[in-house]
């Protein structure tokens, strides 16, 4: 871990844990697994490495300036935030806290999966209110690009899950 | 690297992306059902944002800006094939075009995964994975209509005709197909369009449908140099719009 003056990349990787999701306001951008990189030159210039989750996210600039914002409170003078597809996200980087985080929020969380997402892991979300696998995909397009639309038989309420990519 | 095979393969690319996707949201607000507006509306905030980022690859190549590029063009300017600028018609022809452009969306970008050009590699890594999202829910509807009642299957079937001449069009050869191959950056239509055979026909095998005999059809080429149907100005006049009222303003 390099060290510059007082600052680590571990330091500022706790700074971002108040970076929320804006769309998902439980889940921080770590727990979401978008930081894909922080690095601190032997100048002091702090790099921080950001991938989208989705191309077309529109919450990904939010989330960019979200975090220059905290870089700046956090007064650090020279800064870049990057948006890069070199390391790419994919639904098994969001934390086992993430994955809790997304449950209490109503939202069924992508199921790991060995980076094939097919149809059957698709279909079989489970009911994040009662916990049944007793479900059936209703649509794998929902409010937002990253959610999938879901009804469960057990409990008869309809659900999202974040979707697996 | 040879950069104008490599921009006009981006264009292209870009410029389908675009049109499909504005086609795509004008059934924002007026899908058969909620899923089907919602999942319109996805697929073309999926492709929209995608043809922004390959608009980015060609700024790095020395383009203009994604918005002056996407915005500021006339008609003969871009290089989509027809297929995606066609009027969405009913529900039957979107869906058909949905299918048959996003198989070989799919396959295109499987391939470009590869590429030599290591940027586009990345990118089409990425789009790949959304892609999958919007060939399963082609393929979801057209098996299931395609086999459901009479009408829906006299209504695929129609629309299945009517789209091929210009589905075919998707491949037409760009002037560089031996430069793009030969460097590693792209496979080449023909070998994009005989898997797109393949898939598309092994999808309508679950159906009632029949597969038109492409060899007595004529494809629909021109698009990917310049030559639009009158369909397309009116397209771009109306996306652009807001853009044009000012086209420095700050959003």
């Amino acid at each position: 871990m390099s060290k510059v003056g007082k600052i680590s990349e571990e330091e500022i990787k706790v700074w971002l844990e108040e970076v929320k999701d804006p769309e998902i306001p439980v889940l921080s951008l770590n727990d979401l697994g978008v930081i894909t990189g922080i690095d601190i030159a032997d100048n002091g210039k702090v790099t921080v490495n950001m991938t989208p989750t989705f191309t077309g996210c529109p919450a990904m600039d939010v989330m960019k300036s979200d975090v220059e914002d905290v870089l700046r409170k956090k007064e650090i003078q020279d800064f870049e935030v990057r948006l890069t597809f070199e390391t790419q996200w994919n639904s098994n980087m969001i934390s086992e806290k993430g994955r809790a985080a997304l449950k209490k929020f109503g939202l069924a969380p992508p199921p790991q999966h060995n980076l094939i997402v097919d149809i059957d892991l698709l279909e079989h979300a489970i009911c994040p209110q009662c916990n049944s696998e007793n479900t059936v995909m209703k649509s794998p397009f929902g409010p937002a690009l990253c959610r999938s639309l879901h009804y469960c038989n057990n409990c008869h309420q309809a659900f999202e899950q974040f979707k697996p990519l | 690297m040879n950069t104008e095979a490599l921009k006009d393969l981006l264009y292209k690319m870009a410029d389908d992306q675009l049109i499909l996707g504005h086609r795509n949201s004008e059934w924002t607000g007026f899908g058969p059902l909620l899923e089907e507006d919602i999942a319109f509306s996805s697929m073309a905030q999926d492709k929209v944002g995608q043809s922004w980022q390959i608009y980015k690859l060609l700024n790095e190549l020395g383009e203009s800006d994604p918005d002056t590029v996407a915005f500021m063009r006339n008609a003969e300017q871009f290089h989509n094939c027809q297929l995606v600028e066609l009027p969405n018609g009913e529900y039957d022809f979107s869906l058909i075009r949905h299918f048959l452009f996003d198989t070989a969306e799919m396959i295109r970008f499987n391939h470009l995964a590869t590429s030599s050009y290591a940027p586009l590699a990345l990118l089409a890594k990425k789009i790949k994975g959304e892609i999958k999202y919007h060939t399963m829910h082609a393929n979801i509807w057209v098996k299931q209509l395609g086999s459901a009642t009479e009408e829906s299957i006299i209504r695929l079937q129609t629309s299945l005709d009517s789209a091929m001449p210009y589905a075919l069009g998707i491949f037409e050869s760009s002037k560089f197909e031996k430069e793009l191959i030969s460097e590693g950056i792209f496979r080449g239509e023909e070998t994009v369009k005989s898997e797109w055979l393949t898939q598309v026909k092994s999808i309508l095998e679950h159906t009632k449908l029949t597969m038109p005999n492409i060899e007595t059809i004529t494809p629909v080429f021109g698009g990917r140099y310049g030559k639009h149907t009158a369909h397309l100005q009116p397209l771009l006049d109306e996306m652009s719009e807001v853009f044009k009222e000012d086209p420095t303003a700050d959003w």
